[in-house]
């Protein structure tokens, strides 16, 4: 058991869930994570199962600490998740949930391109079911554009791995330096499912319809495998940082805009890769860790986020902040773990978000990148204003909106209490964590200096909301849609298209046109001459043929004369 | 006698204008505090900024406030109809 290829596990044993029902399957559900988490304790470091294809060798298992703290926080991911969706009854959603998280898994520990393409591929083909599992029109294509970036992903991984054999003669996936276009490609590869600014619109277009359940499972695995493959790839490549930093503010005005909250969530993502982004670029071994760290306490805290909202969604069957609020009398445990989510986003003292990205920051500081440090501070507070507050005020607090839905199904508070329980864990005792990170650099998180300063931020940005909330300047929840980068290809092409059309078409109508009427004077001509009643189509006597070969024969003699 | 209501009709603790700003001006006061509290320890500063008493507060503060306005500007901007770009599922 403990020799089985990580990820692999979930993906086989997925072929066996529409087999079981009910509690039999929740149980067999549960028990794949938790085998392959066992199966991760026991694996030793190193490559496992070379296997030999076209003269070279392919290694699907590497095992180091970089890839098992990826592994170990997808498949305690994968647990929580499957309890949060024990009351869903579709086998569809199910498998798809299991391979995706498989194929999260194994991507993780693939120690060669094409090992890592499959699994790839397998995330990006597995986890649209889980938006198509809605059963809307909107989501039916929201998923076909998901699956476009994400499939163009895997094309330009494996585009770049074929290159990158041509020039070295090896497909070991290891660091690597942005010359050529092969590195070039699996770095853009990288970035589309990192979703890189201008690259990000698939997240936020597909995740905030995906069911209520699809949606926890997608935060947890494709970004952060993203991460992950960034930190293996291409650690300290310098333009990370200004990427990074782009991520890591931008989507805060969106997020503060947005009216789903689901979809401010999603966002909410994106902001938070932007530290593991700077993290990456920045490079040191302090700063890998962070990113790391950030990655692992991200998944947790981001879940117990989509849960409860998915939650609120489940209950209410709408996630508008327009449409909620008042919702702490009826679902009060929602509303604690919302908090708990809320607050480690927040990086508040205590919990796990403080641990990880002071990481991160302090990283900043110690290289010296003075504007980066002030992004990422800015950055933080942004955290606190659209996840830390906002989430849970539109959704429990803002105005009573009358709906007394009920508390959340015990399986989903079960899921939301263990990861918000891990949360708290990580954030007292950090050494849990930070002993299953890559590198050896240490880190004292809990300093007077840190604790004080952070403890600033979240009370002034804490001042700036209450201020606008009293005086009546915060932003309104507003029923609407906000344009974003995807305007360019969902309007701009399509209407492009359209306006060609009309322009163009008449012109294209008439060429056409034209060009059939005089096939169909040739064609006419011919039946005149060839068809039944045609000159050419007549029998004629040989008389007459003699006749033609004596006048070709004067034209001939003629000919020669001349 | 009068019924109590049930746990979900009961006014929330929040919703009192009392508590609202009882709460607010706790907020100011932490605020004060944390800024203070940044006279009784000895910093490790990597840059001269960090000298700034509070200025992890005052960052955050102009930080939260920009951030606020450039959203609502934003939104005067991005705005559209929820049916913009297709009809609402059924």
């Amino acid at each position: 058991m403990s020799e089985f290829p990580p990820g692999l596990l979930l993906v086989v044993g997925a072929l066996l869930i529409p087999l079981l029902r009910g509690h039999w399957r929740n149980a067999y559900m549960l028990a794949l994570p938790l085998a392959g988490l066992w199966g991760l304790s026991q694996i030793a470091p190193g490559t496992h199962y070379p296997i030999e294809l076209f003269g070279q060798t392919l290694t699907p298992v590497r095992v180091d600490k970089l890839s098992l703290v990826f592994g170990y926080i997808f498949h305690i991911a994968a647990a929580i998740t499957i309890i949060y969706a024990f009351h869903a009854k579709d086998a569809v959603q199910s498998m798809a949930a299991m391979i995706y998280a498989g194929c999260a898994i194994g991507a993780v520990f693939a120690g060669d391109l094409i090992s890592l393409f499959v699994y790839w591929e397998g995330t990006a083909i597995s986890s649209v079911f889980l938006i198509w599992a809605s059963r809307t029109e909107s989501a039916y294509r929201a998923g076909i554009r998901y699956l476009i970036y994400q499939v163009s992903s895997g094309v330009l991984l494996l585009g770049g791995a074929i290159w990158i054999f041509n020039q070295t003669g090896s497909l070991a996936f290891d660091k690597m330096t942005l010359s050529g276009p092969g590195p070039v490609m699996i770095f853009i590869a990288f970035g589309i499912k990192a979703a890189f600014p201008l690259l990000h619109n698939w997240l936020q277009d597909s995740y905030p319809k995906a069911t209520v359940t699809g949606t926890v499972f997608l935060s947890a695995f494709t970004t952060k495998l993203a991460i992950y493959a960034l930190a293996r790839g291409f650690p300290g490549t310098d333009m990370l940082i200004w990427i990074g930093a782009t991520m890591a503010i931008f989507p805060i005005f969106f997020a503060l805009i947005e009216n789903d909250l689901r979809k401010v969530l999603a966002y909410s993502l994106n902001h938070q890769l932007g530290f593991m982004v700077i993290g990456v670029g920045i490079g040191t071994e302090l700063a890998l860790n962070g990113a790391a760290a950030h990655a692992f306490a991200s998944v947790l805290y981001k879940s117990v986020l989509f849960m409860s909202m998915g939650a609120v969604l489940f209950r209410t069957g709408t996630a508008q902040a327009s449409e909620l609020g008042g919702l702490h009398k009826s679902m009060p445990w929602t509303t604690r773990f919302c908090f708990v989510g809320s607050a480690s986003i927040s990086s508040f003292p205590l919990l796990c978000g403080f641990v990880s990205k002071s990481m991160i920051v302090s990283a900043a500081a110690y290289e010296h990148h003075m504007l980066v440090w002030l992004l990422l501070l800015l950055a933080g507070a942004g955290a606190i204003m659209h996840s830390g507050i906002r989430i849970p005020y539109s959704a429990f607090y803002a105005k009573d909106s009358g709906k007394r839905p009920e508390e959340a199904p015990v399986n989903m508070l079960v899921a939301m209490g263990i990861a918000s329980l891990l949360c708290v864990m990580i954030g007292v005792y950090p050494q849990v964590l930070y002993d299953i990170l890559p590198y050896t650099a240490k880190y004292a998180p809990y300093t007077v200096g840190h604790v004080v300063t952070q403890l600033q931020i979240i009370l002034f940005a804490g001042l700036v909301f209450g201020f606008l909330i009293r005086k009546n300047l915060y932003i309104a929840d507003v029923k609407a849609l906000n344009l974003d980068f995807d305007w360019v290809y969902r309007k701009l092409f399509t209407g492009l298209v359209e306006t060609c059309v009309r322009v163009f078409g008449p012109v294209d109508r008439a060429i056409r046109e034209g060009f059939v009427s005089r096939v169909n004077w040739v064609i006419s001509g011919v039946f005149r001459h060839h068809g039944p009643e045609g000159l050419l189509a007549r029998t004629w006597p040989t008389g007459s043929t003699v006749l033609w070969v004596a006048v070709l024969l004067a034209l001939y003699m003629l000919f020669y004369f001349i | 006698m009068a019924e109590t209501p049930p746990p979900a009709d009961r006014k929330g603790w929040l919703e009192e204008p009392k508590n609202r700003d009882r709460l607010w001006y706790a907020l100011i006061i932490s605020c004060l505090v944390s800024v203070l509290a940044d006279f009784f320890y000895h910093k490790h500063v990597h840059f001269d900024v960090e000298h700034i008493p509070g200025m992890y507060g005052w960052w955050a503060l102009i930080a939260c406030v920009a951030m606020v306005f450039v959203a609502k500007l934003l939104r005067t901007m991005v705005r559209r109809s929820e049916n913009y770009y297709e009809e609402p599922d059924e």
